[in-house]
């Protein structure tokens, strides 16, 4: 049987200004089953919302395929998005990008609701409080919320369509370290329950350790290491991952910068 | 005391909205003075933006803000626009939580640094370029003469988060408002973004005041800790006492929320269902 999502040595490269091409993601392969959680983890530009783009179809890919349920992903057109490619979600790491500013966040949510094929799984109201918003909030725009409300929203939004796969890019970043458990359990929960597949970006390895089942790390356009998440945070075998953990900062109280 | 170069802020009150409003925040008092990182944590929406974008002058159209921050003895709030733009970006400049905010989608990152340096300095073009290439490596962005001619959609979020800092800095303010100005950043360049920021303060005396939920990133550079709640400053004492020592039940939470020391070896994930609230924002480790 195929996995829910399949990228076999995928290649994607980016015009530069004078300087010919960049290659952001090279011969990466990456795999994702419905009901699992995989978490994307590496350092700022090595290629992960490069990664998440080809998989919606936002970059054309130079080489190698992405497959959803066995069909190859194909680049979006000027065309309306079909529907196959409603059953892929992202929370796209800036909210701002993700959320349409002259609808309310409450009609953008019905918007989603709108597409999911199980029309009896969610009200506004629910996922506002699961996101830990007030259900009145479905009457405010995008510009009259915090940073990170309109995070919370554009998850809100995602899960609404109950999609197969759902990507979340750095969706938690801008959240304190108790509503990121609770958003991450949430989004956790929800994609399971309906036998979604989770592809989780996160430059934190704290972060994705706690969500994840497996994580892939990445540097440099390519997959340096991946495994069991609590093998990989216990047991890091690339020195690459060895650094990531060192540079943690410790919340001693005592000023330390990382890393000295 | 209030001629010092840093930021005086004095029972502000911010009201959003027409006819009576919401308000956001309930008399802020906050001194963030030169030489040191102040720190500003708090629930998501208790009014960290709200407080650096009233110091900015950049708060939404029905907003009505009382109160006085002062800056060299002048009180900000009973500047006009004209008046306020003079310092703006170049004495006072501010690390939008949004990177995009600061930045024009259709310039380059080349025109837009320059641009606005040499219009409050009076720099050539060339001074101009050299001062955005010296920023942009202390920033660590990658190849930074290639960046001055890339759009900022050419950048991945953390870049852009970095291009955001160069181009505050770019004037040589004296105070620095970052709201959450590390949240893309992995932790090897977060690092070096702090050494920068505690220099900056150390050599050349910039008061920052330092928006962030990542306890990590407080620990490790704020000197002193403000905690805000539904818009009232409800904790704020030095970093070793804020965050060994919490006095607040929403700071204690945050503190609790951590792993125990240990917590580097344990398995930390979820089960569906179960309690969660062990994920760290960041943690000590290895
Ligand atoms: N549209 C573009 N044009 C040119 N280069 C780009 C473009 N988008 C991204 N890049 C470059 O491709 C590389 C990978 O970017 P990507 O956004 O995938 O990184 P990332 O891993 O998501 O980083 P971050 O954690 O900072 O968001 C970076 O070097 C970036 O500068
Ligand atoms: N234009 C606006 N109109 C009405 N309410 C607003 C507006 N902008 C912000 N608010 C509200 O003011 C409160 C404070 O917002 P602020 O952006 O300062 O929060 P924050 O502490 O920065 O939160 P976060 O950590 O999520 O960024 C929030 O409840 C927000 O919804
Ligand atoms: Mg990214
Ligand atoms: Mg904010």
């Amino acid at each position: 049987m195929n996995a829910l999502l399949e990228l076999n040595d995928v290649h994607v490269s980016y015009r530069q200004p004078g300087r010919g091409r960049l290659s952001a993601v090279q011969g990466v392969s990456l795999s994702l089953d419905g009901g699992r959680v995989l978490g994307l983890v590496g350092e700022s530009g090595c290629g992960k919302s490069t990664i998440a783009k080809a998989v919606c179809g936002l970059v054309p890919v130079d080489a190698g395929t992405i497959t959803f349920r066995g069909e190859p992903i194909r680049r979006l057109g000027l065309r309306r998005r079909d529907p196959h490619a409603m059953r892929i979600q992202m929370v796209f790491q800036n909210p701002y990008a993700s959320l349409n500013p002259r609808r309310t966040v409450g009609r953008q949510i019905e918007d989603g609701l709108r597409v999911n094929p199980d029309q009896s799984a969610w009200t506004v109201a629910d996922l506002l409080t699961g996101v830990e918003l007030e259900p009145s909030w479905a009457a405010r725009y995008p510009h009259q919320l915090s940073g990170g409300q309109r995070q919370r929203i554009a998850i809100a939004r995602a899960l609404a369509a109950g999609p197969d796969v759902l990507i979340g890019d750095e969706p938690i970043a801008s959240l304190d370290a108790s509503l990121q458990a609770t958003i991450a359990q949430l989004m956790r929960r929800l994609a399971l329950a309906s036998g979604a597949g989770l592809l989780f970006i996160s430059h934190d390895l704290s972060v994705v350790r706690v969500v994840a089942d497996d994580v892939a790390v990445m540097s440099a356009g390519r997959i340096v290491e991946a495994g069991p998440v609590d093998r990989v945070w216990a047991q890091p075998q690339a020195e690459y991952t060895r650094r990531l953990l060192a540079a943690i900062p410790a919340v001693d109280g005592l000023g330390r910068l990382p890393g000295s | 005391m209030t001629g010092d170069g840093g930021l005086h802020i004095r029972s502000l009150r911010v009201v959003i909205g027409r006819d009576a409003g919401t308000t956001i925040l309930h008399g802020i008092d906050l001194d963030v003075p030169r030489g040191q990182v102040t720190g500003l944590a708090g629930e998501s929406g208790s009014g960290k933006t709200i407080t650096g974008m009233s110091v900015m002058g950049l708060l939404p159209t029905t907003a009505r803000a009382s109160g006085q921050i002062l800056f060299e003895g002048t009180d900000l709030l009973t500047l006009s626009a004209r008046q306020l733009n003079a310092y703006r970006g170049a004495r006072i400049a501010m690390v939008f939580q949004d990177p995009t905010a600061s930045l024009h989608p259709m310039l380059s990152i080349g025109g837009q640094l320059t641009d606005h340096y040499r219009s409050h300095t009076g720099a050539s073009k060339r001074e101009a370029k050299d001062r955005a290439v010296e920023m942009l490596t202390k920033v660590q962005v990658p190849e930074p003469e290639i960046a001055l001619h890339k759009y900022p959609h050419q950048f991945s979020g953390g870049q852009l988060q970095r291009v955001a800092i160069a181009g505050a800095l770019m004037c040589g303010p004296s105070v620095l408002i970052a709201d959450e100005p590390t949240t893309a950043l992995d932790v090897t360049v977060q690092a070096e973004l702090l050494r920068l920021l505690r220099g900056l303060c150390d050599d050349l005396g910039l008061a920052v005041l330092l928006i962030t939920h990542d306890l990590g990133v407080m620990s490790s550079l704020a000197d002193r800790i403000a905690v805000m709640k539904d818009g009232r400053i409800v904790e704020l004492g030095d970093r070793y006492q804020v965050i060994t020592a919490p006095q607040d039940p929403y700071t204690r939470s945050l503190i609790d929320a951590l792993p125990a020391a240990d917590g580097a070896s344990a398995g930390g994930r979820c089960a569906d269902g179960a309690d969660a609230a062990r994920l760290p924002g960041s943690e000590g480790s290895v």
